[in-house]
């Protein structure tokens, strides 16, 4: 198939449709409405069905609904639409039901601003909402990439029943980008029935209730217990990330996730222009996070740098990997302010002369 | 030989429920279950439980059901119906669900006319969390929540749900009735058959108000329960069908005759 220019957000909602979702409820905010305006014309040329729903909450529900009945089914927001959203993604993994939620975050707290940031990786990887549950979330760094990483989504989320995030920023959403949409695409897990599903009780299989209440708190226990294990298996099969430049000598690792990684990645190509040689990790997964990779990469470089759009959220998880084994440093931006490469190049300059300041915690 | 002539609805599990003594959600959960059995539709039906004393429904009717969160029953509803039209949908809900926490949620759902039902049990009350003021609480009305009494003028006046959705334009069933005698049980039915019909046949959104006791948080036997229900809501919330597909435009009037 050709490759087509497209628009990151139409390209996601195209994906969506390519991988068989022909459920879309939403509601608008900036800076993705261009996802629900794309549904709103395509997925009525498929049979689907678009519903703009009276808000972020009403959305997700709709969602929960149909998600129950068996169905492929996404919505999209941005920041603090997904917040309104955050009790039923906590019922939709209590429930176990498998949806695609696209978060295209833009820049806070509360109202903020309209443009790109980071700042939800904190509540999007560990505290979405209340109880104890766990998102499968994604960051594409390209078009391309949100395209894929779209209809992977729908199959972890069948495959694991849980929802699954896809984590862009408004950079994602508005840049254009040649796009190609593969051709007989096989799911990239084996895809279980869906029998749990709630579609109607003719005595051929027990009936189906889609619930997360547990009164009986040794249910809801084994409940959790047996959350956990999907979450586990997460960690164990899902990782994804890419690397840069590990194969050769580097002082500083870069770690930087999302369209940031590609700001990097301009900075690394013009550092090994002038012979400073950059190793990058790429977290893809947020959650499950490539621990393992960046505390691998971290071994052959002097110093790690983080770069983010936020006051430094994944920097956490880049601690937890590397255990104080190496000097950690940050560079970052907020409220829609953005990372230039020379802004990186100088980072990496000034950590190789010593004058950046480390990262300390007490 | 002989003949049965009463039986259990198949559309009801076999089980005891939890409702307290008095209580009418047990009428209104075999009257619906009358009607999906009479309609013959109970395989396809999947009810939507909502949050308040009857979450557990589910555990009482013989369908497929989703649990639902606090007040968001017309959209899990939306959902579910949006994802499969063949299925017929209802939310069951009580009055601090629908008219309080999920008033949003009703309001669209029959205003987009989704082709689903909704039984809407309205016992002035919080049942489940322990009797606090509800938004169809009565003027004077003692509840947890407000110990003197509903104040009208810190609280505002209790709302009117089937007249309200009443003034939307979508075409809608909308109707109140009550169980508290034989009789309206009988009209209850009626009310349901015709709102499920409603569904069934795709014509519009549907919605049964029905008025309700709640002995327990009202504090008083089940037998003054009914009449207190006699003489303080139904002057207030009146009975009757209040809107139909086939009633005319609610326009307004010209001013000039």
């Amino acid at each position: 198939m050709t490759k087509k220019l497209m628009k990151g957000s139409e390209a996601i909602g195209e994906a969506a449709v390519q991988a068989g979702c022909h459920l879309f409820f939403g509601y608008p905010i900036t800076p993705q409405n261009e996802i629900p305006e794309y549904m709103s014309m395509r997925l009525p040329q498929v049979g689907g069905t678009f519903v703009q729903a009276e808000s972020e909450v009403a959305a997700s529900n709709m969602l929960y609904g149909a998600a129950g009945s068996g169905e492929r089914v996404m919505t999209s927001s941005s920041s603090p639409g997904i917040s309104l959203m955050a009790e039923a993604i906590s019922y939709l993994a209590g429930a176990e039901l498998p949806v695609v939620i696209v978060n295209i975050m833009r820049a806070g707290p509360g109202l903020g601003g309209i443009l790109p940031s980071q700042n939800d990786y904190r509540q999007a990887t560990k505290g979405m909402a209340h109880g104890d549950f766990r998102l499968l979330v994604l960051a594409p760094w390209s078009v391309q990439e949100a395209a894929d990483l779209v209809q992977d989504a729908f199959d972890l989320a069948d495959y694991y029943r849980n929802p699954v995030l896809i984590l862009g920023d408004g950079l994602i959403g508005q840049m254009m980008e040649p796009v190609e949409f593969a051709e007989g695409r096989e799911p990239i897990k084996e895809l279980p029935l869906k029998d749990w599903a709630a579609t109607g009780n003719d005595g051929s299989k027990p009936r189906s209730v889609i619930n997360s209440l547990f009164l009986d708190p040794e249910e809801l226990e084994q409940h959790n217990y047996h959350l956990k294990e999907k979450y586990d298996r997460m960690e164990r099969d899902e990782v994804r990330f890419t690397t840069s430049g590990l194969d050769t000598d580097y002082d500083v690792l870069i770690v930087a996730y999302g369209t940031v990684a590609r700001v990097c990645s301009t900075a690394i190509e013009e550092l090994a222009d002038n012979g400073v040689k950059v190793g990058m990790v790429r977290p893809v997964s947020l959650f499950p996070y490539p621990y393992q990779a960046v505390r691998e990469a971290a071994r052959k470089a002097k110093a790690v740098l983080v770069v983010e759009l936020s006051m430094g959220q994944m920097i956490e998880d880049v601690r937890l990997a590397i255990e104080g084994s190496k000097p950690l440093h940050f560079l970052n931006r907020t409220g829609g302010m953005l990372v230039s490469p020379d802004e990186v190049v100088d980072k990496i300059h000034a950590i190789s002369e010593g004058s950046s300041q480390e990262v300390v915690h007490a | 030989m002989l003949e049965t002539v009463f039986s259990k609805p198949e559309a009801l599990r076999d089980v005891t429920t939890h409702y307290c003594p008095g209580c009418t959600h047990g009428t209104i959960h075999r009257i619906i279950a009358e009607v999906l059995d009479e309609l013959g539709v109970r395989e396809r039906t999947v009810g939507v439980a909502p949050v308040g004393c009857s979450v557990l429904a589910y555990n009482y009717f013989e369908t497929d059901f989703h649990e639902a969160s606090h007040g968001r029953a017309p959209a899990v509803a939306t959902g579910i119906k949006r994802a499969r039209p063949d299925l017929v949908v209802f939310a069951y809900q009580g009055d601090g669900d629908l008219a309080s926490i999920g008033m949003a949620e009703i309001v669209h759902c029959a205003n987009r006319g989704e082709k689903v039902t909704v039984v809407f049990v309205n016992n002035a009350i919080y049942g489940m969390t322990g009797g606090q003021m509800a938004p169809t609480t009565m003027p004077g009305q003692v509840a947890t929540t407000c110990p003197l009494g509903r104040d009208v003028d810190l609280a505002g006046h209790p709302i009117r749900v089937s007249e309200m959705l009443s003034t939307l334009r979508t075409p809608a069933f909308v109707a109140r009735t009550s169980v508290h005698t034989p009789l309206l049980s009988v009209n209850t039915k009626e009310m349901l058959r015709r709102a499920f019909t409603y569904q069934v046949e795709g014509r519009c959104f549907s919605l049964v108000e029905i008025l309700s006791t709640c002995p327990t948080n009202w504090g008083i036997p089940p037998a003054e329960a009914t009449k207190w229900l006699e003489k303080n809501m139904l002057p207030y919330y009146p009975l009757g069908v209040f809107k139909t597909p086939e009633s005319g435009s609610r326009e307004p009037m010209p001013l000039e005759r």
